[in-house]
This record gives structure tokens, sequence and C-alpha cells, in this order.
């Protein structure tokens, strides 16, 4: 395995809705802090790669548009996923294992308030028996929530209480859309958007773009004085039948901790893809974690969860971690689908 | 494996429909809204890159060599060169249009990018690469900050412009 590392990470402040701006326009400036931060242009990237979805856009080939914000002439090589950054960052990882590029740009973003979100998402769904019924994202996560109560795996406090965690510590997050948090106690009396999920439960809705600058070997060196490195990377799906699932647990988070070698040592910090407070103690229990590591010291998803960019910025976020020399060896998680349904795990470690 | 048998006899079910409609606000963005509202005003206006100095029309607000915003705003003429076309001949949904038809891309004078518009008055089968037109717009009451206060193109009268110059377009 070649050595990779981040070496750059930006994001947008993440808005509810922002107004005035399209994406090539909201994401333009993030595009120029990731690279402007390394002092490097372009030219010298061999390989870029972004993550979007027209269904967000609600435009056809929207991503090609987002090309004339990069800086794409003379020619790049470049791709696409419709998917979070997490995963275009993950083909960046493989192109830069082949060995012929030595630098990758990743980059992802969306506008969430074109549309109605959570029908906008049934749209992910099987497309034969589930989309046609048009259950939305809340009230699938609901029904996972449901799933760990009536499990004895969670209670609603418990929701309340990471909530009130991963908020609090957004307080530190100049990026975050929801900062601070009322106390848990205060949290409960709220009213359920779906039960048993109240609104603290659920992720904002953001608009918001993230990127990322990946380097090889000694590029990485002469790019960053403390390169993140990426010593495992793994994703995995599972059905889209829901019923074929157990919601209380994620096998798929759990193989692909362990084939990223989440276990080969001692985790400092976890920045963990849990869009609702209810997934967090599910990934945390698939990825083995203990209680003494600090999980999403950034806010994470429930402080801004700006769609196809999340993931990456978890990514992101464990790698500043290490570059500020804060945490020496970092686990960064990303999802896509409904209820946690594919998952991508990807390990960090400082020199 | 075993038989429903209460299917038994029943027709397979060999495609399913599932309509679906989302609705969405488009946001033009900064460099478009400046698009649209000269062309409200009658006025075409490009965007300069500041790498090259070529001028975009429509503008998308960045420059595609340096990744970077534009802010300088041109006005272009209102007539141009045809660099390509096509003859619409196929009847299809939503197209408002009765066929044959042309579509056009035009390189207006100052204009570093061609704009697609409709080409008329001149039978179909006259239109050219090189030909030169003009913009013909919507009465000016009824102006408004859309592509369609420009009905379409129609030729200018001119002779042709020669292939060299708008050879790097096409």
């Amino acid at each position: 395995m070649r050595d990779v590392a981040v070496v750059s990470f930006a994001q947008s402040k993440h808005v509810r809705r922002l107004p005035g701006l399209n994406e090539v326009e909201m994401l333009m400036p993030v595009l120029g802090e990731v690279r402007d931060k390394i002092g490097i242009t372009q030219d010298r990237i061999g390989f870029t790669c972004s993550g979007s979805s027209d269904y967000l856009a609600g435009q056809a080939f929207s991503f090609v548009m987002t090309l004339d914000g990069v800086g794409a002439w003379p020619p790049i090589v470049e791709s696409h996923v419709e998917m979070d950054g997490a995963w275009a960052l993950y083909e960046a990882w493989v192109k830069l294992q082949i060995g012929e590029i030595d630098t990758a740009l990743v980059y992802s973003y969306s506008k969430s308030s074109p549309g109605e979100l959570r029908d906008v998402l049934t749209r992910q769904l099987d497309p034969y028996y589930v989309a046609p019924l048009w259950p939305d994202s809340v009230s699938l996560a609901a029904l996972q929530a449901r799933a760990l109560l009536d499990a004895g795996l969670a209670t609603e406090r418990d929701f309340a209480e990471i909530a009130r965690r991963n908020r609090t510590d957004a307080s530190a997050n100049p990026h975050a859309q929801l900062k601070g948090s009322r106390d848990t106690n205060d949290l409960l009396n709220d009213p359920y958007i779906v039960a048993p999920l109240r609104r603290h439960a659920c992720p904002p809705i953001s608009d918001g773009a993230a990127a990322v600058v990946l380097a090889a070997g000694d590029a990485a060196r002469a790019l960053s004085e403390r390169p993140a490195w990426i010593r495992g990377i793994d994703h995995r799906i599972e059905t889209h039948a829901f019923g074929a699932r157990n919601l209380t647990e994620s096998p798929s988070t759990r193989i692909a901790g362990d084939r990223a070698g989440v276990a080969r040592g001692k985790i400092d910090v976890a920045e963990l893809h849990a869009p609702f407070a209810s997934q967090e103690g599910i990934l945390k229990r698939a990825l083995g974690l203990s209680e003494t590591v600090a999980i999403n010291p950034s806010g994470g998803p429930l402080a801004a969860n700006p769609m196809m960019a999340a993931g990456l910025i978890r990514i992101g976020e464990a790698a500043e971690r290490i570059r500020r020399g804060e945490a020496d060896r970092a686990v960064a998680h990303a999802t896509s689908g409904h209820c946690l349904q594919q998952n991508l795990v990807c390990v960090l470690e400082g020199d | 494996m075993g038989r429903i048998t209460a299917l038994e006899g029943i027709e397979p079910v060999r495609s399913v429909k599932t309509p679906a409609r989302l609705e969405y606000n488009f946001t033009a963005g900064l460099a478009t809204s400046r698009f649209l509202k000269g062309i409200s005003r009658k006025k075409i206006l490009g965007e300069r890159c500041g790498a090259e100095g070529k001028v975009y029309v429509p503008p998308r607000g960045s420059d595609p060599v340096l990744g970077r915003p534009t802010t300088e705003q041109v006005e272009v003429s209102q007539r141009g060169t045809v660099t390509s076309f096509c003859v619409v001949n196929l009847q299809f949904y939503g197209q408002g249009m009765e066929v044959p038809y042309v579509c056009g891309l035009i390189l207006l004078d100052g204009a570093d990018l061609p704009l697609m518009g409709l080409i008329q008055e001149i039978p179909y089968d006259q239109v050219r690469m090189g030909l030169r037109v003009e913009a013909r717009w919507v009465d000016d009451a009824a102006l408004k900050p859309t592509l369609a206060s420009i009905r379409y193109f129609k030729p200018s009268g001119e002779a042709d412009a020669p292939y060299e110059s708008y050879r790097e377009h096409v």
C-alpha cells in the first residue's frame, strides 16, 4: 500500500439557506481555500473527484456546472460520484494507490434548500416496493430509533444527551450551523417530529460544501508538516430491503471498521456521520469505540448536515485534529442512504 | 421452491409505473442574475475571464481557467455568427414549436462562447454555418429576466462570416 494522506481541508460556513448564490458560487471559495492553504494550484493536482446529487440540485448533470469553479482548463483528469464526497475521496485514494499521480483534489457540496429534503431523499429507496410509498427520511430514522428503544439498547434520554453533547461541542466550530444546547431535561419536553424523534435528535437541513487535498508519500510531506495518513479505508453496503435488516446494528460499519483496522491501536477521536442522535450509539458499538474516545468534537452532523458533504467533513475534521497535533489516531465514518444503509470507515494517523 | 397457489393463472407483473414529482426553488446565482437583469433591459451582458480575457455569455460567474469568480461585466453585440445548427424534425413533449425548426449556436460579436437560440425568418434548409444573425426581441412591454425575451435570431442581411472568424468556436 502506498502512503496517502489528507494534507488540506476546507469547508463553508453551513447555513439553512444560502440566499442568492448557486452551487458553483457556494463552492468556489472553498476550492480556493483548500488549495491556497498549502499553496497548490490546480495544474499540480493529478486527479479531481467530486460528490453531489442531481436530486438535491433539481437539475440533470449539475456537477458539470461546478467544474467551472475548479479551473478545469487546460483539461483536467476528473471524475464524479453521485454520493457523499467521502466516496469521492475513496475513488481518489484508489487512483493514488495505482501510483501514476501524487495529488488529488476531492470536493462535495449540496444545497438542500431548493427542494423538500425529506421527500427528495425518498428517491434513494428501492424503486419498486418502498419509494412509491414516499416514506420520508425522518420517519425511517424514527423506525430505527423505535427499534433501538424496543431492544433496550437506548432511551429517549440517551438521544437527548447525545444531541446536547454534540451541539455544545459545536460552539467551538466556526463552520457549524447549530451551536449550543439547552440541558437534557429541557430537551425532553420538546414535542416529537416523528416519535420517538424530537427536533433535537434530528440533523439540521444545511447548504454547504467541503474540499480535501490528498497527497502520497513525499508529496504529502512537502505539502504538510503533519500529514494525516490514511492507514485504512473501506466501505460496505447493506440491502435496500428494510425487512431484511436488523436496524439496531450496522454490520456494514463493523466490517468496514475491521477492514480499515480500527482495532489495531488506540483511537483518540472519532468523527461519526450519525445524522440522527439515535444512530451514534449504533456506530459506536459497530466500531467498538471505548468510552475514552472523543466522539464528534466538531459537533458532527447534528450541528451541520450538508448532504453529500457531511461525510467528507468527518474525514476532514478528523484529519485537522491530527494536523494540529490534538490526536495521533482518529477514525472517520461516512454514511449514505436511509438508516445507515451504506458506510465508509477511514483510519487516520499522524507520524 | 414452493408455489403460491393463490397466484396461479394470474398474469405476471411485467412493469410498474411509479410517478414521482418534486418541486424546487431554483437559484440562478449572482452572475446569472446579473445577466438576466440585463436581458430584461434588452442588453446582453457577458463576463470577462481574468486569465485569458475571454468573454463568457451567458456568464457562469466563474473563470473556468482559474476557478475564481468573474466580476467584470461586458456588453456584447446583439448580432452574431451561426457556428453550428440543428434542424429539429421530431415532435417531443413540451416542445411548443412546429417542426421543422432550427436551433443554432450563435457567437455574438464580442463574445467567446456561443449562445443557443432559435433561428427564424429564413427557410430551415437555408440556415448555414457563418450566417450572420441578429436578436429579435419580444415587445418592450413583455421584456422579462428570461432568455425567452429573445424570441429568436433572424438573418441580419450581412455577408456570411468567413470560417476563420469563428473556427475556434466550432
